[in-house]
């Protein structure tokens, strides 16, 4: 489906779904530190779950991204969407991907990153700032290719550690990079 | 169960956090929060832990690696913290430029002032050059003020400051 964006094929792969809200799970959980199994892109279990994962994340403030091991599932799929986030250069909206892994990455930068699964702390992790990104699209399986920048290169590489079993903890810059998490609002 | 603040502080050598954890584990004291770090040199420790035992004997266990002096290590029972939320919000606040007498103290006092809290600082002098970097709390109303005055302090002193809102996205 070449010209139509991963936000409208994700909106057409779950068009019909009723998405169902999730609960969030929380490090230590085992689950959050194994790493997902691939997944059939196709099946409704997982176009389900996509359209599961959506819903979770836009009931939470703030929310840019979440993957399957974030609701319990050692599942190699995660949805983004950095909307209207300040520091969002590239956005394409929300989307889903399946299988995805990290193809190429450059210009490294570090922030301070914090996580729904990791509710007490933050940290500062260096992220590249330009990613390609390749997966595959539920409810087609598709293959795609995705180029990124900025703050949505950030959350697919946070994504895509989810589903590879690893936190931001487990790539903080040093001794002193994990701090207590303060809620403002 | 007693919540203990430990301090150990003197000459670095290799060993020191492995003695340390070795003993608080065999008194069967939980180590929870730690920082440790090297001031100028210097071993630098500070650990909050839990545990049945009371302070004395902490400290009495930890006496024989302070005996050659080279070494001091404090034990004390505190009162646990109450959390409490922090009003205000994070800025960043970093300093750096020629040492001189009363530069922690200007930018400190100037926070305090406003109403911020510090929750994390660190100094570093290598050899002429001065560093600070603090990351307060302050309340919304006090943000612009303060940024002026450090601005004037930073003349005063003839270092730079630069003060940014403390950044943190959840993903």
């Amino acid at each position: 489906m070449a010209g139509v964006s991963l936000a409208e094929q994700t909106r057409a792969a779950t068009a019909g779904v009723i998405g169902a809200l999730r609960p969030v799970v929380a490090a230590p959980d085992a689950v959050l530190s194994q790493p997902g199994k691939a997944v059939d892109p196709a099946s409704t279990e997982i176009v389900q779950l996509v359209a599961d994962l959506l819903v979770t994340m836009r009931s939470s403030p703030g929310c840019v991204g979440l993957a399957a091991p974030q609701v319990g599932l050692g599942l190699r799929v995660f949805v983004v969407d950095v909307t209207g986030h300040p520091k969002a250069a590239n956005c394409q909206g929300p989307f889903a991907l399946c299988n995805a892994e990290v193809a190429a990455a450059s210009r490294w930068r570090p922030g301070r990153e914090g996580c729904m699964s990791v509710p007490e702390l933050t940290g500062d992790v260096k992220r590249a700032t330009r990613v390609t990104v390749t997966g595959q699209l539920p409810g087609t399986g598709e293959q795609v290719s995705v180029v990124s920048d900025a703050f949505e290169a950030r959350a697919l590489q946070h994504e895509i550690d989810h589903c590879n079993g690893l936190l931001f903890l487990d790539r903080v810059a040093g001794a002193h990079a994990v701090h207590p998490r303060k809620v403002y609002l | 169960m007693n919540e203990l603040a430990i301090t150990v502080l003197g000459h670095d050598r290799p060993g020191i956090v492995a003695d340390v954890a070795g003993t608080l584990a065999e008194l069967g004291v939980n180590l929870t929060d730690s920082t440790m770090t090297r001031l100028r040199g210097h071993f630098a420790m500070t650990l909050i832990c839990t545990g049945e035992v009371p302070a004395e004997t902490v400290e009495a266990a930890l006496l024989p690696m302070c005996a050659d002096g080279t070494l001091l290590a404090t034990v004390r029972e505190v009162l646990p913290e109450a959390e409490t939320p922090q009003p205000g919000t994070p800025y960043l606040v970093s300093l750096h430029g020629a040492d001189r007498l009363g530069i922690v103290s200007s930018v400190t006092q100037a926070l305090a002032r406003a109403g911020g809290n510090i929750t994390d600082l660190s100094t570093r002098l290598v050899g002429p050059l001065y560093v600070l970097v603090a990351e307060v709390d302050l309340p919304a109303a006090a943000v612009e003020s303060v940024t002026d005055e450090l601005s004037a302090i930073a003349a005063e002193l003839g270092v730079e400051v630069t003060i940014r809102p403390g950044e943190m996205d959840i993903l």
